[in-house]
């Protein structure tokens, strides 16, 4: 609690809609609207498994 | 509106679902989350000639190219050409993907389908006797009600999760991609071609595959557990090291399920295909010819549960009989071979390659290729050899 909560975001302009770090959330915090990356902000927690999968850096965790 | 089965996903896991379903006179709906079928691609389009014939007659308008071998390279640069027996038949195809998917789409509407494209499955809940599922089309929600729902939606599968298969990939189940389609670049466009590297692909590879007027798509698959960078920085380096001089025309990216065979790929009233089911093949990365199976199975289990009036778990698990006979088996221990692949150096990587230096093989496969390593270095494969030969 107070801890700032951490957070996964996307660099749209690098981002290429693949698919990638949707089929490793375990939390279901992402998905792939047609060809639009949403991340939801209360289900991420940050664990940044998708950020290591991302082929093109297009992912960052942050507080 | 009501529907026998609902497919989601038009690739062409998805697409052989709802063709076989329609032709075995279900009526399906076949969604699709994107505006337009087959695009942007996620694929380096490689497919081998037999597989392809077995559900398609081959229309040069979705043949970009034809190769007749391999070219594979060594860690330590040495060049391993290999052939069939029968050398100058072509053995695959490089596909135009766009057109490709979009073509299995149209054959699945011509066989009576209905297709929907801009329109996302969101989510789906089990009523009495069936199953509803909620779609979003241009921000608007609406319901589909049917008995049978075929996930057909790829390596980001939600249908697996709405239906309690948990098929979420580890970092070590899974390739991350990217690929560029070059043009001026020098190449032997007869070939595909692969290199091998723990410092050039990290439990994957990079590739070339010829796709017709002196373009190729060069790409990368690496496995995020063993990369200390992205997919795009290992192959922006080896470009820079093979084709300085050549132009990217387009950019792909991509992932592959690597995870091997799963369990089960059916719950009640749920069926999964091709890659949302992991169903590619973990050496190759290759899911094309496995998800046009799966479809093909998905829709002849459907039209028996349909008429038998039971879409429990329990009698579509003749589905999972069927994947599993026909190539399950083969994800198993193509699964076992990665996990020791993955673990080898360069050094064993050089020595296994060099083996199969003018070495003809019977076709141009995975398993060709272990047999002929298994005969010259036994040892190093020795606890695969039940499975191979
Ligand atoms: C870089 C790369 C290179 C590859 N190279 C090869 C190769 O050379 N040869 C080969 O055989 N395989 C290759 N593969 C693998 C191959 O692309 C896949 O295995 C194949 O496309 C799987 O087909 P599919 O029908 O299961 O899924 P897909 O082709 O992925 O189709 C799934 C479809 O479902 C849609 N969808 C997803 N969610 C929803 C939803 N909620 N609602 C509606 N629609 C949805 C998606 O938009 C998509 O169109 C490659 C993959 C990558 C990433
Ligand atoms: S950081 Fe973790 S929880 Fe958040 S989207 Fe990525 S994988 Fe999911
Ligand atoms: S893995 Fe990276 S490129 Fe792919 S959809 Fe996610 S953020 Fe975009």
């Amino acid at each position: 609690m107070g801890m700032p909560k951490k957070r996964v975001i996307v660099n749209r302009y690098r981002c290429a809609y693949c698919g990638a770090c949707i089929a490793v959330c375990k939390f279901n915090a992402n998905e792939l609207v047609e060809t639009f990356l949403m991340i939801d902000e209360e289900k991420c927690n940050g664990c940044g498994i998708c950020v290591k999968v991302c082929p093109m850096n297009a992912l960052e965790v942050v507080s | 509106m009501k529907y026998d089965v609902v497919v989601i996903g038009a690739g062409p896991g998805g697409s052989l679902a709802a063709r076989t379903c329609a032709e075995k006179g279900l009526s399906v709906l076949l969604v699709e989350k994107r505006q337009e079928i087959g695009a942007p691609v996620r694929c380096a389009e490689g497919i081998g000639k037999k597989d392809l014939q077995r559900f398609v007659e081959i229309d040069r308008k979705f043949i970009a190219a034809e190769v007749i071998g391999a070219k594979i390279y060594a860690p330590d640069g040495t060049e391993i050409t290999l052939t069939e027996e029968m050398a100058g038949n072509e053995v695959g195809y490089v596909l135009e993907r766009k057109i490709f998917d979009r073509h299995l789409a149209r054959l699945a509407a011509k066989a009576g389908a209905d297709v929907m494209v801009k329109t996302t499955a969101v989510g789906m809940e089990r009523t009495r006797d069936g199953v509803k599922v909620k779609l979003r089309r241009m921000g608007e929600e609406f319901d589909v009600e049917c008995k049978i729902v075929i996930g057909a939606d790829g390596v980001e599968s939600r249908v697996a999760k709405w239906a309690g298969i948990d098929t979420t990939l580890k970092l070590d189940e899974i390739e991350s991609c990217v690929q560029y389609l070059m043009t001026g670049i020098d190449f032997d466009p007869e070939y595909c071609h692969f290199w091998f590297g723990n410092n050039i692909a990290p439990g994957g590879y990079v590739w070339l595959f010829p796709k017709g007027n002196g373009s190729a798509n060069v790409g990368i698959g690496v496995m995020p557990a063993l990369a200390n960078k992205s997919p795009k920085d290992y192959l922006d380096e080896f470009v820079d090291n093979h084709f300085p001089d050549g132009k990217i025309v387009e950019v792909v990216a991509g992932a592959v399920p690597v995870k091997g065979e799963i369990e089960t790929a059916v719950a009640d009233n749920v069926m999964l295909v091709g890659d949302a089911a992991r169903h590619a093949d973990p050496i190759t990365g290759g899911g094309i010819a496995n998800a046009m199976k799966a479809g093909y199975y998905a829709g002849i289990v459907a039209a028996e549960a349909i008429q038998k009036g039971d879409y429990s778990a329990k009698t579509l698990r003749k589905y999972d009989e069927l994947w599993k006979n026909d190539f399950g088996k083969d994800l198993a221990r193509k699964r076992k071979l990665q996990q020791k692949l993955i673990k080898m150096d360069d050094e064993t990587l050089n020595k296994i390659m060099h083996s199969l230096a003018k070495c003809k093989l019977e076709e141009i496969s995975v398993k060709a290729i272990i047999k002929e390593v298994l005969k010259k270095h036994p040892k190093l494969l020795w606890d695969l050899k039940d499975l191979f030969l």
